[in-house]
């Protein structure tokens, strides 16, 4: 067959013809400088951090035991935040997604609210009801001699309170995806709605649970404010390593250093599964 | 532990199935009085929109109903008037849906066995309770695949079974060969046609196919926007269409008309081109008197290019619409004072060099049609 004949539907396998007629022919100056400096503005700071850390003496004050213990504190804080808003978070979400109820609407914008609070209001709010003279303090108090603000606890309600819309958006979103006929076909097999939810609902929307659950563990890991307001900063009970990386600016900016390359290592590697969990995701 | 649902034998002569479903969705009304005895496979049939999943749906109990009773084995499933409404968990109905809705997260083996085990079989005793069922349908070996590993024809077979497994008192299969091919689907039939006759229960089979309806049913229901239009066993249907759907499906031309001995005179046909004001009449081979009906096959049908000469015979000028290859021949559209199908050989095609708007005789002999009284 000549090429002349071969006018037929475009070839679906091999590349698209190619267009080029000089490098970066179509995408405007205009955008293309400013998106170059807004690349630059996230990434030198990064940059900064990795030249300025203090390599010669890092695996000594990694293993000094103020680091550890933070560290400790903080995934141990973080990874029991992110149970509790699986366990409060996921039926919340299955209710918004599934459930017509009056004021689902204001419902739903109430859980949002801690996106855009700042978080050093939240611990205010959450000191304010937890607290010692708190409405539900005073009779944790009284009821169960159960004392809250700066406890390790505190620390975890904390963080679970800024994590957990990040939590519920993420399976609201993925429940609402879901193909509702797969729960239809376990009801006509004689599953109940627990059943379905149990057995059918979570395994198909289980890529979404875990993407909830790693964007709330990397939010309560960063958590800072609520955290200092509610639960004070007290070594080895309620100073998590961002509360460490603040007070030790003011008096070891080398120490600061390596806890923030620490949180920021962490924060990578979570990135890293989490696009692998979305591009996987079916 | 017995894992399936205890159904008490139906007193003689109530049917295993006796609903009649009433049920709106948007500006659509279904209304479908329907029974089924025990044993018996029922095919709904009707075009795209005539209430088919509705009907699956209400029978299922995701679609509750706005009036009408559901009974089923003697036990009231649904009936608004007296507000009894069963979840569908809680029926004995079993669905193969269209698309199946295998749980892509369970192994084959799972799949059979989610009915038994939300029927209260521990997990052991489920999955052997379901092998069998796996072994019936030939897929024993398949045990252990996912969902996703099957063709299409053993994903139906597994639907099948996982239906099958609970016992169901109605077994609902909703357009389950649509999805496969067209040599899948007549293995499949086939395998079908073994496990729907060995169902103890009612079966409903609903499809837009009339050879699955054929082949698998002992009935058939016809609906049209969500209304009976016709109802009986195949023989009959196919010989005595009633709707212009039916005559379609069945591949008869169709008319309907007034008869006074062996002389319909017909309702003029909506697309009928010129001479459609004029009266046209049909000399038939069965007396009758009153409102009837009047099929004959489109094979019956000849066409010519000048008037035919001979004995008399139904004879008329008309417009060629379209021509369509209709297995070995060619099915020829044909608008006139009637619109008819006509088959014919390609070579007669060629011979007459049929193409959209030549002009052409139709003939029918007398012998070759059928009449019978439209009735209500």
């Amino acid at each position: 067959m000549s090429v002349l004949e071969d006018q037929g539907p475009p070839r679906r396998t091999g590349r698209p013809p190619a267009r080029r007629r000089g490098t970066g022919s179509g995408v405007p100056l205009a955008l293309v400088v400013p998106a170059l400096l807004g690349l630059g503005f996230l990434v030198l700071p990064l940059a900064g951090l990795l030249i300025r850390t203090p390599w010669s003496s890092l695996p000594a004050r990694l293993a000094a035991p103020g680091v550890v213990e933070a560290l400790r504190l903080s995934l141990f804080a973080a990874t029991a935040a992110t149970v509790l808003c699986l366990l409060l978070g996921v039926p919340l979400a299955w209710l918004l997604a599934r459930v017509d109820f009056p004021g689902s609407g204001l419902v739903r914008a109430l859980v949002t609210v801690p996106l855009v609070l700042p978080p050093v209001v939240g611990g205010v709010a959450l000191l304010l009801v937890f607290g010692r003279r708190g409405i539900i303090g005073v009779w944790l108090e009284s009821a169960f001699g159960l004392t809250i603000p700066f406890t390790t606890l505190a620390v975890i309600l904390a963080e679970a309170f800024v994590a957990m819309p990040f939590l519920v958006i993420a399976v609201e979103g993925a429940l609402r995806g879901a193909d509702r006929r797969y729960e239809e076909a376990a009801a006509t097999l004689g599953a109940g709605r627990w059943t379905a939810f149990r057995r059918v609902t979570v395994p198909q929307v289980g890529p979404g649970i875990a993407a909830g659950a790693v964007l709330a563990w990397a939010r309560a890991l960063g958590e800072f404010g609520a955290t200092i307001t509610f639960a004070g900063n007290f070594p080895g009970r309620t100073q998590t390593m961002p509360l460490a990386v603040y007070l030790a600016l003011e008096t070891d900016v080398d120490a600061a250093i390596v806890l923030s390359l620490i949180l920021l290592v962490v924060s990578v590697v979570i990135l890293a599964s989490l696009r692998r969990r979305w591009i996987n995701a079916p | 532990m017995t894992a399936s649902l205890p159904v008490p034998p139906p007193a003689a002569g109530v049917p295993l199935l006796d609903a009649r479903l009433i049920a709106h969705r948007g500006g659509f009304r279904l209304d479908l009085p329907l029974s089924i005895p025990a044993g018996e496979v029922v095919a709904l049939l009707g075009p795209n929109g005539s209430g088919k999943t509705t009907t699956v749906r209400a029978l299922a109990g995701l679609l509750p109903l706005t009036a009408g009773h559901i009974r089923l084995a003697g036990t009231t499933l649904d009936e608004p008037a007296q507000r009894r409404w069963t979840r569908p968990e809680q029926r004995p109905v079993a669905v193969v849906f269209q698309d199946y809705l295998l749980f892509p997260h369970l192994s084959v083996l799972d799949n059979v066995a989610f009915g038994l085990r939300c029927r209260g079989a521990g997990r052991r005793r489920a999955r052997e309770l379901a092998r069998p069922w796996l072994a019936r349908v030939g897929l024993a070996e398949y045990a252990d695949r996912k969902p996703r590993q099957l063709s299409g024809g053993q994903a139906q077979r597994v639907a099948l079974a996982r239906a099958l497994a609970v016992n169901p008192a109605l077994l609902l299969l909703d357009e389950p060969l649509a999805a496969l091919d067209a040599r899948t689907r007549l293995e499949t039939r086939a395998e079908l046609h073994r496990h729907l006759s060995a169902h103890p229960g009612a079966t409903l089979l609903v499809t837009h196919d009339p050879l699955d309806a054929l082949v698998l049913a002992d009935r058939l229901v016809i609906i049209e926007d969500g209304r009976i239009v016709q109802e009986g066993d195949a023989a009959t249907i196919t010989a005595q269409p009633r709707t212009d759907y039916v005559a379609k499906l069945v591949g008869l031309n169709l008319y309907r008309g007034w008869a006074d001995g062996h002389s319909v005179t017909l309702r003029p046909a909506p697309a009928a081109g010129a001479g459609a004001d004029r009266p046209f009449r049909l000399t038939t081979a069965d007396q009758h008197h009153g409102e009837v009906f009047v099929a004959f096959r489109p094979a019956a049908v000849a066409l010519y290019p000048n008037p035919p000469e001979g004995s008399p015979r139904n004879v008329w000028a008309g417009t060629v619409s379209s021509v369509q290859r209709h297995g070995d021949n060619l099915r020829v559209q044909v608008d006139g004072p009637v619109t008819a199908a006509a088959d014919i050989t390609p070579a007669a095609a060629a011979q007459l060099r049929l193409v959209p708007g030549s002009q052409v005789w139709a003939a029918v002999k007398a012998a070759e049609t059928r009449t019978y009284p439209a009735g209500s």
